[in-house]
């Protein structure tokens, strides 16, 4: 399959992310839409180490240190999601709700 | 201690040393003693003074260094003095004069409290120090020094009796005006010592040294040197100081208008006159100039009522006329005129202080009059006074005056007829001043027709003095077209005019015209006395001026026109500077500064909502800011 | 040794104050630690004399050292801050502070810094001292000051510090382009700069030095300064750290950045020289004693400024004279405005009058401090004034030296103008109902002003010993700065 196909799969989920981040105000939504957005990179990574593997002539090596970044940012992805979520728990057990808006109390 | 030249520094010194004494001792001292100090030390300065004088009769100059003032790389101002012929006489003006209004001072001032008799002496010995550093100085620096030192000794003079408001105004206005004056002195000073790099005299005024300028630089030199003079010397345009330095004591009017301190301006042009007389355009200046001055003052004194104002103007007059002297190339005419008008301006201020002291501190001539059957010395002295000023044949004054009218008739007749117009003027307010002071009937109080009295001796005496001297002090100068040889003057002071006569251009009038002259003006002088004598004394102008004397009696409104010209808008300036410029405008634009920060920071305050949503809206804006900037901008 | 000395006694017996909790050991320690400095700074000018110079490391790696040396500007200005302290503390004894140990241990500090602004040697510990001078003075003007010494003190700090950090930068971009990369100031000399680098260079530096000078148009905040500063603040500012701006032009901008001195000299010259007649008209119209000092101030400094850019040597030795005396004249100026503020509560020129009555040994002390303001022949500053004006009108590298010394000229008549004003009103005249209970000065105080009076007459009677001492300094400044050789080798 060629890459093109790949690279527009990602950057539509990646689209569909950051409109979502910009546009919901439901903080767990947000949230998977940054999910999203973090996937559809992943997705690119994969992608892209996997054509370099293939490439003529490469060595046998090539493209793997692609996909060692796409574990990092899982793992990344992980502990900032176990944050968050506590973080969003934390919100709601003060404000009763998730919406974002109400975030901006930090400032006061 | 064979010669007296070795000692000289003595001749300022004695008088510091007074001004010391006197100063830290005025509490403790008494009044007699202080009076014996002030005095003595003038009195030994003036002994010291004539010795000198007979050892410079040869033609000698002396000149000793004593230590470095300023030494920077090439420019060596040692501080030195340098005693010749011009000197001499000088020293023994400033001294004997000096001395004897010291004497007199003892007398005139012993109202005083005990600690301002002390001040009052140890100024006066200031002054005469700084004068004498003055006449003494080898170099242009050490002269600057005495030339600013009169200045605050006048300053500390003129507002002796700094109660008045008044008069300290005129002490300000006396050294802020001489202060304009030593600033075209100092910027000729230092021309001369970015050119030949010396301040010194003798190394300045040789033939050698003088070629390196070219005649524009000699112009600008002499014509600045020259402003320098007319502020210590009070010609036009910064005359308006003396007559208000009347606000001293008499005596030291008498000090500063007569010995001292305006003549100090001749003294310095006379020092230089090798330098004016290579520069014959300035020459003309100086001659305009003093011609000019005469004739103001003179008219301004015509309408003056008090009896000190008067004599003040006359001083301008007369100084203008030294200046004409020098202008038309009369330089022992100048010095000679100097000397004479010591003598009799003294005089005359001293009368004058002894009828002040008479009347109980009066000074308007309206108020006198008929004062000579109450006061036989001081009016016998006033009149033989009067008589020289006026330049009545055999007087001091006649020759003096009749000298520097040859030497303006040899420049120009114009000159010449406007100084004897001049002369006539100073006749005729002389003897108004005379005639309505001491003839006619008494005007003033009866309390103060009771109180009045002949003066005490420390008084009469330095009057008698002086009257002699008025009266026979013009025979050291007799002209050379009634008597040959007789000019002593002009021979002692010949070494140093010499170079001078070299480079002037000779009008020997022949002595038939010289005969004509001097007897067209003593005819006209004697006919103008007699007119106002018999005039004021009958019937003295005592009514309001109006017209031409209205302008007259207000000085040509000369200080109204400084006023408004100079002071007001130097003063508006100021305070729009303080009050405008640099609060609004300077420190307003640093002020704008910070708060052009603080509106900045409040603007943008804005962008900081809190809402996550704006934040994140702004992350993605900069993310593809930065995309597009990477891919489509960068060449 | 003793240069570091110098620095070391204030700076330690600084700290200690703060430590000392009773107010009379305070005063006591901190005026026997100047009166020491005194010493010291005396017996390093009359007996080891060549003790001036001290090297110590600082921070090897970026190739500064603790280099101290006394040349003859450097020993001068010293001398004059060791005079100046134990008068400023004695003639201000009685002035009561909060946290006196502060206000002491602060001053201390300042005058630990100042030393170290005139003997220091590499730019980084220049910097250092500069600063140390200036960060105590800001504390104390906003602990002790007036009415408005927040906001006075704000503008001070702000102004001064943008001035440092200006200069910080061109230090440190000398710094990179000096051969081997040293903050001496032998290597500063050598930077070889191009001309271009020069000119910006060379506004970073004096625009520091232009503020604590001040020169027109960066002195808005010393008048406001000096009337809200407590008065020994205020002498510290006027008397000693007006003269960091000079030494500053002298030995950090004039040698370093010679071609842009050169080319920017007639610029400055015009804007001292504004400045001068520009302060004195403003002087006129004061009513405040204070600011009317701190008017004139800036007149003075404006001269020695345009008599830098003379570059002539006279110039820079009546330059470096003139510092010393300004700071003598000033100092014994605001001894008598304190002693009047201290007698009837005001500084007010239309409140007073009369004074001479009441108090005629201070006006005695007033009057001659006054001509020696306005540089009257056998007085200090005539000195300075007199060679400043002979240098600017002989100036090689301007043209227009003579119309420099005319407005200069026109300053010192405007000069004579306001202090006179000045005399007349506040002293002469009859008294009014406040100044009609003054009372003459005390002994102490009268002693305090002979000693301001005494160095007056003794550098304007006999100041050729003043002139030998800055003799050597000017004229290696000026093979430092000399243009041509520079510029020759520009064209290659």
């Amino acid at each position: 399959m060629p890459i093109n196909y790949y690279i527009t799969l990602a950057l539509c989920l990646f689209a569909i992310g950051v409109v979502g981040v910009l546009t919901r105000r439901n903080a767990i939504i947000v949230f998977m839409c940054i999910e999203l957005m973090l996937n559809a990179v992943n997705l690119l990574l994969v992608a892209f180490s996997k054509m370099h593997h293939l490439t003529k002539g490469a060595a046998a090596t090539a493209g793997s240190d692609g996909q060692l970044f796409v574990f990092f940012i899982m793992v990344v992805a992980a502990a900032e999601v176990s944050v968050g979520l506590a973080i969003i728990v934390m919100m709601y057990r003060n404000v009763h709700s998730i919406n974002i808006n109400f975030l901006n109390r930090l400032k006061h | 201690m064979n010669n007296v030249l070795d000692i000289v520094y003595w001749i300022p010194l004695l008088p510091l040393l007074g001004c010391i004494i006197n100063g830290l001792g005025r509490k403790s001292l008494s009044k007699g003693a202080v009076g014996f100090i002030g005095s003595g030390v003038i009195l030994a300065s003036f002994i010291l003074s004539l010795w000198v004088f007979f050892q410079v009769r040869g033609g000698n100059v002396h000149t000793a260094e004593y230590f470095p003032f300023i030494n920077v790389g090439n420019l060596k101002i040692p501080f030195a003095f340098q005693i010749d012929q011009l000197s001499a006489i000088w020293l023994l003006i400033i001294t004997g004069i000096g001395f004897l209004i010291h004497v007199y001072s003892t007398s005139y001032m012993h109202d005083e409290k005990p600690e301002h008799f002390g001040r009052y002496f140890a100024y006066l010995n200031l002054f005469v120090f700084s004068m004498l550093l003055l006449v003494m100085g080898a170099n242009f620096v050490i002269m600057f020094i005495g030339w600013e030192g009169v200045g605050l000794c006048s300053y500390l003079l003129i507002g002796f009796w700094f109660k008045k408001k008044e008069y300290s105004k005129a002490a300000n206005k006396a050294f802020i005006m001489n202060r304009v004056g030593d600033l075209a002195f100092l910027i000729a000073l230092f021309i001369l010592i970015s050119k030949l790099g010396t301040t010194t005299f003798s190394e300045i005024f040789t033939p050698a040294s003088l070629a390196k300028l070219s005649a524009k630089e000699i112009s600008a030199i002499t014509l600045l040197l020259f402003i320098g003079a007319t502020g210590k010397s009070a010609q036009i345009p910064l005359y308006t100081w003396l007559p208000d330095a009347m606000a001293g004591p008499t005596p030291v009017s008498a000090l500063i208008h007569a010995a001292t301190m305006v003549t100090a301006g001749i003294y310095m042009i006379a020092r230089a006159n090798l330098l004016f007389s290579m520069a014959p355009s300035t020459l003309n200046i100086i001659a305009i100039i003093g011609i000019a001055t005469a004739l103001l003052a003179a008219t301004i004194a015509l309408k003056q009522n008090d009896i000190k104002k008067v004599l003040a103007y006359s001083t301008v007059s007369q100084l203008g006329y030294m200046f004409l002297a020098l202008g038309s190339g009369a330089y022992v005419a100048a010095v000679f005129h100097v000397m004479t008008h010591a003598f009799f301006k003294a005089l005359l201020f001293l009368g004058s202080g002894s009828v002040i002291h008479a009347m109980g501190g009066e000074q308007d001539m309206r108020k006198m009059g008929g004062l000579s059957k109450y006061m036989k010395i001081t009016n016998l002295t006033f009149l033989l006074g009067c008589l020289a000023i006026a330049g009545i044949p055999g007087f001091s004054g006649f020759f003096s005056k009749d000298e520097i009218l040859a030497g303006a008739f040899a420049k120009s007749p114009v000159l010449y007829a406007l100084g004897l117009l001049g002369a006539l003027l100073t006749a005729f307010y002389m003897f108004r001043l005379y005639a309505t002071t001491f003839k006619g009937s008494f005007r003033g109080t009866h309390e103060q027709e009771h109180h009045l009295h002949e003066s005490p001796a420390a008084i009469t005496i330095p009057l008698i003095i002086l009257a002699i001297l008025s009266v026979v002090g013009g025979f050291v100068g007799v002209p050379e077209f009634m008597a040959h040889g007789a000019h002593a003057l002009s021979d002692f002071l010949h070494p140093i005019f010499k170079d001078s006569y070299a480079l002037l251009p000779v009008h020997e009038a022949d002595h038939s015209t010289e005969w004509g002259l001097a007897g067209l003006s003593s005819v006209l002088i004697i006919v103008t006395v007699i007119i106002a004598w018999t005039r004021f004394s009958k019937k003295p102008d005592l009514e309001p001026a109006s017209g031409l004397g209205k302008v007259l009696e207000n000085k040509w409104y000369v200080d109204e026109l400084y006023d408004t010209v100079i002071v007001k808008p130097l003063n508006k300036l100021g305070s729009f500077l303080g009050n405008v410029v640099d609060k609004r405008i300077v420190d307003g634009a640093v002020n704008g500064v910070g708060r052009l920060v603080r509106y900045g920071s409040r603007q943008l305050r804005w962008v900081q909502s809190g809402q996550t949503g704006s934040y994140i809206l702004m992350m993605v804006l900069g993310m593809v800011l930065v995309f597009v900037v990477q891919f489509f901008l960068r060449k | 040794m003793i240069a570091l000395l110098l620095i070391l006694v204030p700076l330690v017996s600084g700290l200690a104050t703060f430590l000392i909790k009773k107010e009379e050991q305070v005063r006591t320690w901190s005026l026997l630690a100047a009166i020491i400095t005194f010493i010291i700074a005396i017996l390093g000018v009359a007996v080891y004399t060549t003790n001036w110079t001290f090297r110590a490391d600082w921070m090897g790696l970026l190739n500064s050292s603790f280099s101290l040396k006394g040349d003859g500007m450097g020993i001068m200005l010293c001398l004059l801050t060791a005079l100046c302290y134990p008068v400023i503390f004695l003639s201000t004894w009685t002035t009561a502070y909060k946290k006196v140990n502060n206000f002491f241990g602060l001053m201390l500090l300042a005058q630990a810094g100042l030393m170290g602004v005139f003997l220091a040697m590499d730019a980084l510990l220049f910097y250092f001292f500069w600063e140390l001078a200036l960060i105590p003075v800001y504390f104390i003007c906003s602990q002790w000051g007036g009415e408005k010494r927040i906001a006075v003190t704000f503008k001070f700090f702000i102004y001064t510090f943008i001035g440092s950090l200006l200069m910080l930068v061109g230090i440190l971009y000398v710094y990179s382009h000096t051969p081997g990369h040293s903050f001496d100031i032998e290597a500063f000399y050598k930077s070889g700069l191009s001309m271009k680098e020069q000119t910006w260079l060379f506004w970073l530096f004096f625009i520091a030095f232009a503020v604590k000078m001040p020169i027109f148009p960066f002195h808005t905040w010393q008048p406001d300064t000096y009337q809200q500063s407590p008065t020994a603040a205020t002498m510290v500012l006027s008397a000693l750290m007006v003269k960091m701006g000079v030494l500053g032009l002298l030995r950090w901008l004039l040698p370093v950045f010679p071609i842009a001195s050169y080319l920017n000299g007639d610029t400055i010259s015009l804007l001292a020289v504004t400045g001068i007649i520009y302060a004195s008209l403003i002087a006129m119209r004061q009513d405040d004693m204070k600011r009317l000092v701190a008017y004139s101030s800036i007149a003075h400094i404006g001269l020695m400024c345009a008599a830098v850019f003379a570059e002539d040597k006279s110039a820079l030795q009546g330059t470096m004279i003139q510092m010393f005396s300004h700071g003598i004249n000033i100092l014994g100026m605001w001894m008598v405005v304190a002693i009047i503020e201290r007698k009837f509560g005001t500084v007010k020129i239309s409140a007073l009058g009369g004074i001479a009555q009441k108090a005629p040994a201070l006006t005695f002390f007033f009057v001659i401090i006054a001509f020696a303001n306005i540089a009257l022949p056998l007085t200090n500053a005539f000195i300075g004034e007199f060679l400043m004006f002979k240098g600017i009108l002989g100036s090689k590298v301007s043209q227009n030296g003579i119309w420099i010394m005319a407005a200069a000229g026109v300053g010192i008549i405007l000069g004579a103008v306001y202090t006179l004003r000045m005399g007349r009103k506040v002293f002469f005249g009859e008294t009014n109902t406040l100044t009609e209970k003054g009372t003459d000065i005390a002994f102490h105080e009268k002693a305090l002003l002979i000693i301001i009076i005494g160095a007056i007459l003794i550098v304007g009677i006999y100041p050729q010993p003043f002139l030998n001492a800055v003799d050597q300094t000017s004229q290696s400044i000026l093979k430092n700065s000399d243009v041509l050789p520079m510029l020759m080798k520009q064209k290659h």
